[in-house]
């Protein structure tokens, strides 16, 4: 059993840049193996799922992108808010028509831009809605991956009754946001967020993971993106710090190794083993700062060659391993 | 590994030039999240300040250690000396940090009598569009960009750019802010409202009509009408917001003006840099470049990734003897593929835009929190 037994709607959330689109989709994959049916969802325009699963753009028809082994299968759906705000009005007020008449006036654009929280209140309901939907006596979905704004808006974002109570006091806006708003702060709902091993990204993970438990939404785990593999063994880092390393032995082994053996090759190697040993502290630096944070952490490679959908594989089982499904 | 036709080297952006051009008055940074946007932003406006230039670095949101060793420990809207810059050359540096709700108030302020201002300020639909993200920042980011161009006491003045869902917000999200506030909608339902009667029937059409009352059956009345007294307060105020963002937007147009854009050696950082080279060009927005961060690159040490890999193997093969150096070949061997790829993503990009000057930007081991660190970045952009 994973460490999320019972959650059905993950967020994801992180710095920009830190691969938070990456990891959405790789949680999917991990949580849709053996079987089970999961839906990813962005909701920033940004077509990230489509690039990273390797389809054509998606739109806002819930399609099936890739496959999970044992049977599974992840399905992704881009949120658009002017779509799920024509959906709601037809749902509500049964303005099919009517509601994308409206447009033409640039209703949407003017109704989210009048009440910022009703856009979030539109995106968020659509994940809301596929968490609860059933087909015969089951979930349509087991799990739903929300790939969420980054880290400096998230909890805006999810904090959906506060961005509009004082906006829509009444009505089915209100109605709507408060069932989102038990999901988002009950046991059924965690939100995990990405970082990269430095400065900023840990430092606003930091702070995301404080707003959210002041916000009192689930923090799920901490997720350590892009780690880097340990070359050098432990003993060695300080020394290869100071551009210290055994010259002559690097030399040797160059020569044994049928290598050019000269002192240029390994001066660079030097260098090198000395940049990648200040990451390497700076890492461990930041690595202690995110295990003070008392969350599950996990751990994902930098994945040398970039991602593509085979990687996707290798780290839904890099999640898997370590615990999170 | 074979490239294939090998793509033109694009021109070189020589980031110096720029800012010791004396006509150049203020460079814009651009780009997506986490690219290093405002570290680039500080990095510049502090190599301008030391070779002569009296700058300011208008900055969105700093890491906290990059704000502080800039003295900004805390969100300031008033541009500040930043301490430690070396003048000897003539120049000075001040910093400020953009805070959108008080920049906001301060137009409110300046356009009306006081009355008036605290009505607006007070009203629960203004304090909803003046902290919320969509537009607004993107808006008061170039309402302080006129700002402090309108005074004398800077010759360069370095923006950073809001961290948008894409680059192309903080081109277009002024004017559709412009538009909304200047928008028919808008301006009806302040109509209605006030009117009540005649106007009101004067103005109504069918579509109107579904409109407003659609609104309200989601928003409800009270909304409606926060909006419609806001837009009464605003009325009398002063020119339309769309105007003023007209007017920015043709300050960035005039060749005082040079746009950076930043992009991590990331596909999607690059599609993102692609779409707003594109666009500045359909525009005739002077863009000056592209500043490529965090580029691997690789020695040359002779050596290729394969060859590492294998010589690697077979030294672990062979026992233990040579563990440091087969520990030091796959680190080679993995700065050598990373360097490729960040290889192929640039060129790639070049091939799209062979008229976009680069300038590459080595991946540093350390985080860059002092002004030591944006002096090292500084010197970069000489050697990219």
């Amino acid at each position: 059993m994973g460490d999320w037994e019972g959650v059905r709607l993950h967020v994801v959330t992180g710095k920009g840049g830190t691969g938070k689109t990456t990891v959405a989709g790789a949680l999917a994959m991990a949580l849709a193996a053996g079987g089970r049916r999961v839906l990813v969802a962005e909701v920033e325009e940004r077509q990230g799922l489509a690039q990273l699963f390797d389809v054509p753009p998606l739109g806002y028809e819930e399609q099936r992108v890739a496959s999970a082994p044992g049977g599974g299968e992840v399905y992704a759906l881009a949120i658009d808010a002017r779509e799920a705000m024509h959906e709601y009005l037809a749902m509500f007020y049964r303005l099919g028509r009517a509601g994308r008449a409206l447009d033409k006036l640039g209703f949407v654009d003017f109704a989210t831009t009048i009440a910022p929280g009703l856009r979030d209140v539109l995106l968020t309901g659509k994940a809301y809605e596929a968490t609860r939907r059933r087909t015969g006596d089951r979930y349509a979905y087991d799990a739903v991956v929300l790939d969420a704004p980054p880290t400096g808006r998230v909890v805006r974002f999810l904090d959906v009754t506060t961005s509009v109570s004082s906006l829509a006091r009444v009505g089915p806006i209100n109605r709507q946001a408060n069932s989102i708003t038990d999901l988002i702060h009950s046991p059924r709902t965690a939100v995990h967020v990405v970082t990269l091993l430095e400065d900023m990204p840990v430092q606003e993970t930091a702070d995301a993971v404080a707003a959210l438990q002041a916000a009192q939404i689930p923090v799920g785990a901490v997720v350590v993106n892009q780690a880097r593999p340990p070359h050098l063994a432990a003993r060695s880092l300080p020394a290869a710090r100071r551009g210290r390393l055994d010259h002559h032995a690097v030399l040797a082994g160059l020569r044994a190794a049928g290598l050019p053996a000269t002192d240029d090759v390994v001066d660079l190697l030097t260098r090198e083993a000395a940049d990648h040993a200040e990451r390497t502290a700076l890492e461990k630096t930041q690595r202690a700062l995110v295990d003070d944070l008392g969350r599950p952490v996990y751990e994902l490679p930098r994945i040398a060659g970039g991602i593509d959908p085979t990687a996707l594989y290798e780290l839904a089982d890099t999640l898997a391993e370590q615990g999170a499904v | 590994m074979n490239p294939g036709p090998r793509a033109a080297k694009p021109p070189h952006f020589d980031v110096d030039r720029l800012i010791d051009d004396r006509r150049i008055h203020i460079v814009v940074t651009c780009g997506s999240g986490g690219v290093g946007k405002t570290t680039t932003a500080a990095a510049i406006a502090l190599r301008a300040a030391e070779r002569g230039r009296k700058a300011v670095v208008l900055t969105i949101d700093p890491a906290r250690r990059l704000a502080q060793s800039m003295g900004l420990s805390e969100l300031d809207n008033t541009p500040r000396a930043v301490k430690g810059v070396d003048g000897e050359a003539g120049g000075s540096l001040d910093a400020m940090m953009l805070d959108m709700k008080r920049t906001f108030d301060e137009v409110v302020e300046d356009h009306t009598t006081p009355d008036r201002a605290r009505q607006i300020l007070a009203n629960p639909f203004y304090q909803a569009l003046s902290s919320s993200f969509a537009g607004t920042q993107e808006y008061m980011a170039m309402e302080k960009l006129g700002q402090l161009r309108a005074r004398p006491d800077w010759d360069l003045i370095v923006v950073d750019t809001p961290p948008a869902r894409s680059a192309l917000d903080f081109l277009d999200a002024p004017e559709r802010l412009g538009s909304f506030l200047d928008g028919r909608l808008i301006r009806l339902l302040g109509g209605t409202a006030r009117a009540g009667g005649r106007t009101y029937l004067k103005l109504l059409h069918a579509g109107f009509n579904v409109v407003t009352s659609t609104l309200t059956k989601i928003l409800g009345g009270e909304l409606l009408k926060d909006v419609s007294t806001f837009v009464n307060a605003l009325d009398t105020m002063f020119g339309g917001f769309r105007e003023r963002a007209e007017q920015t937007y043709a300050l960035l147009k005039r060749p005082e003006t040079a746009f950076i854009v930043v992009a991590a050696p990331e596909h999607d950082a690059l599609r993102e840099a692609s779409y707003f080279v594109d666009r500045l060009s359909r525009d005739a927005m002077p863009l000056a470049g592209l500043v490529l961060n965090r580029v691997h690159a690789s020695g040359a040490a002779g050596i290729g990734e394969e060859q590492a890999v294998a010589a690697a193997e077979r030294l672990e093969a062979s026992g233990g003897e040579h563990t440091l150096t087969a520990a030091l070949l796959r680190l080679h061997a993995d700065r050598l593929k990373v360097a490729a790829r960040d290889e192929r993503i640039g060129e790639r990009f070049s091939a799209a835009h062979p008229e976009v000057p680069v300038t590459r930007i080595p991946a540093l081991a350390g985080d860059v929190h002092d002004l030591d660190g944006l002096r090292q970045i500084g010197s970069l952009f000489d050697a990219g």
